[in-house]
């Protein structure tokens, strides 16, 4: 016998599950928050969040170490004159500047040195000789010891009149001015993403309490305070903000650590010491990882708090006025 | 408990819905509020839940000036009142159980605390068997009682109830009015919104608070 369609279009009744009749059903639907896209949004921006974090720690790192590199090195460029022996002049400059206090090492580039360093620019098989080019002696500092660099101007001043001594001061200067613009266009950035992930937040969260205003009215009349009634809207969202930020810094991390993979990688064949020398290792280190990782709680934080300011203010003015 | 003075109410720009009301309800009182459809009986009583300010005059509860109260303070006092809506307001996504259960759930109460008071009562109102069933597949007459017992479970000092017999038969009309009348006794003040004049003539000697036109007019 077919059961008459009026009973089968009833809906079942007696088939709750009982283990959880009695268990806490959130108050506010889960189905009634906007949550699968709110949470790839939260996911994306956070993504984008960590990127945004993780390249400016990586850029800075490189900095830091370039700068440090950088520090400990100077030339001496010594310049062709007519009438003098470029070779010599080059010899004694180095012999001079090795005798200084303070310094380390410095070492004459042959002439053949010198044109393995063009040839790149200027093409192999080239003849120094018909060039103008000056001579470079590179000098290491002793780490240990001060060293006076006007002395050693001066020094060399005197004992040729065609020396000069760059420290790399201006490639420094550069190099500073360039590490904090990327610094700050990145914390920029950050800024600029954690406000738009706010700012979707809180229209989800209007968007949940127009769709709920009916269950807030009567959680009021029977005697809910506005904390609690914040409180139910808060718990989807610090639930969706945890799942979003987990999955976007997840992401992030992946992406950091197959980038890691690939310059280490890149780091063993030809080129690869550019990008090295550009970015260090690429590697965002533990310190990198816990920036990320608290990124993301952040994020699901952001998502509870914003939601939890919103239904506070929508509440101040819930029954302001006759409807 | 409540004490209205020269209220008046519109709802936006249109026509005074009520006028001039003024009128006390003393702790352990037992009245009807009457008056044809569309008289303002609902309204009357949003007033007294504090859903809406009125227009004009004075609003007093338990002492206080109703533009007074701060948050915490209507919080307070609607755990001090019950109400059952004209159309029940039970939340479709709880059980039965659970939205009797909810005015002592958003205070924050350990569930394990009320359980049995909670199934104590639907089994009172013969809801026994419908507890873990939704407010979607009752009946009329269940939800009307589902609305009841969550207005009683937290054992209020006024109990404001909306035509809480609309959807019930005669016999168990009797046995709700009979419940409210225990209720009255133990001390709680009762108002009980109906135009149903057959349950008030059961109930002869109670006030009776009529609606008409706007104004009120009281017998005792
Ligand atoms: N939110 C509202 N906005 C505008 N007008 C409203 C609103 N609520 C009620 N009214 C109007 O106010 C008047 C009184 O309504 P109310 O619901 O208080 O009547 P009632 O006495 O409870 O009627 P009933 O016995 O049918 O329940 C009606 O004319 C109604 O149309
Ligand atoms: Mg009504």
């Amino acid at each position: 016998m077919n059961p008459s369609p009026d009973m089968a279009a009833r809906p079942p009744i007696e088939t709750v599950d009982l283990t959880d009749a009695w268990s806490d059903t959130p108050l506010v639907p889960a189905e009634t928050v906007a949550g699968r896209s709110l949470m790839l949004v939260i996911a994306i921006m956070t993504f984008l969040a960590a990127l945004t974090a993780g390249f400016a720690i990586v850029l800075a790192g490189a900095a830091r170490d370039w700068r440090g590199d950088v520090a400990m090195e100077m030339t001496v460029q010594v310049m062709p004159r007519t009438g003098r022996d470029l070779d010599a002049d080059a010899a004694k400059a180095a012999r001079v500047v090795a005798a200084f206090p303070g310094v380390a090492e410095a070492r004459a580039f042959t002439r053949q040195e010198s044109e393995d360093l063009l040839a790149p620019w200027l093409g192999a098989g080239l003849d120094l000789s018909q060039l103008p080019t000056p001579r470079l002696i590179a000098v290491r500092r002793d780490p240990k010891a001060q060293l006076d660099e006007i002395g050693l101007r001066a020094a060399l001043d005197a004992a040729l009149p065609n020396a000069v001594l760059d420290n790399h001061g201006a490639w420094m200067q550069r190099l500073d001015t360039m590490a904090r613009v990327v610094v700050g266009a990145a914390a920029g950035i950050f800024v600029l993403v954690l406000i738009a992930m706010a700012l979707a937040v809180s229209f989800a969260t209007r968007g949940a309490m127009a769709g709920n205003r009916e269950i807030i009215e009567a959680l009021h009349f029977v005697g809910a305070a506005d904390g609690f009634v914040a409180r139910q809207f808060q718990f989807h969202f610090l639930r969706l903000g945890l799942r979003g930020g987990a999955a976007g810094g997840g992401a992030a991390i992946l992406l950091f650590l197959v980038l890691g993979l690939l310059s280490r990688h890149w780091a063993s064949s030809a080129g690869g010491e550019q990008a090295e020398a550009l970015f260090g290792s690429f590697t965002l280190g533990w310190s990198g990882i816990a920036s990320i990782v608290l990124i993301s709680l952040g994020a699901a934080m952001l998502a509870g708090l914003v939601s939890r300011a919103i239904v506070f203010r929508a509440l101040r003015s819930f029954f302001a006025a006759p409807d | 408990m409540v004490r209205f003075e020269n209220v008046g109410l519109r709802y936006g720009m249109g026509a005074e819905i009520l006028r001039d009301i003024s009128f006390d309800i003393a702790p352990r009182t037992f009245q009807f509020l009457t008056g044809p459809s569309g008289a303002g009986k609902t309204t009357l009583l949003r007033l007294i839940l504090l859903a809406m300010p009125p227009t004009r005059g004075l609003i007093t509860l338990f002492g206080k000036d109703s533009q007074e109260l701060d948050k915490a303070e209507i919080t307070a006092l609607r755990r001090k009142v019950g109400v059952v809506f004209q159309d029940f307001r039970l939340l479709d996504h709880l059980t039965t159980y659970q939205n009797v259960a909810l005015p002592l759930r958003v205070q924050e109460r350990e569930e394990s605390s009320y359980r049995a008071e909670v199934m104590e009562l639907l089994r009172w109102v013969g809801l026994g068997d419908r507890m873990h069933v939704y407010p979607p597949v009752l009946s009329g007459g269940e939800k009307q009682r589902a609305a009841i017992a969550r207005a009683l479970i937290m054992r209020p000092q006024l109990l404001l109830a909306d035509e809480p017999t609309g959807n019930v038969d005669p016999s168990l009309a009797r046995r709700l009015m009979r419940l409210f009348q225990e209720l009255h006794k133990s001390g709680t003040s009762v108002v009980i919104a109906t135009h149903d004049l057959a349950l008030m003539d059961q109930f002869d000697g109670a006030r009776r608070l009529v609606l008409g036109d706007g104004r009120l007019h009281i017998y005792d």
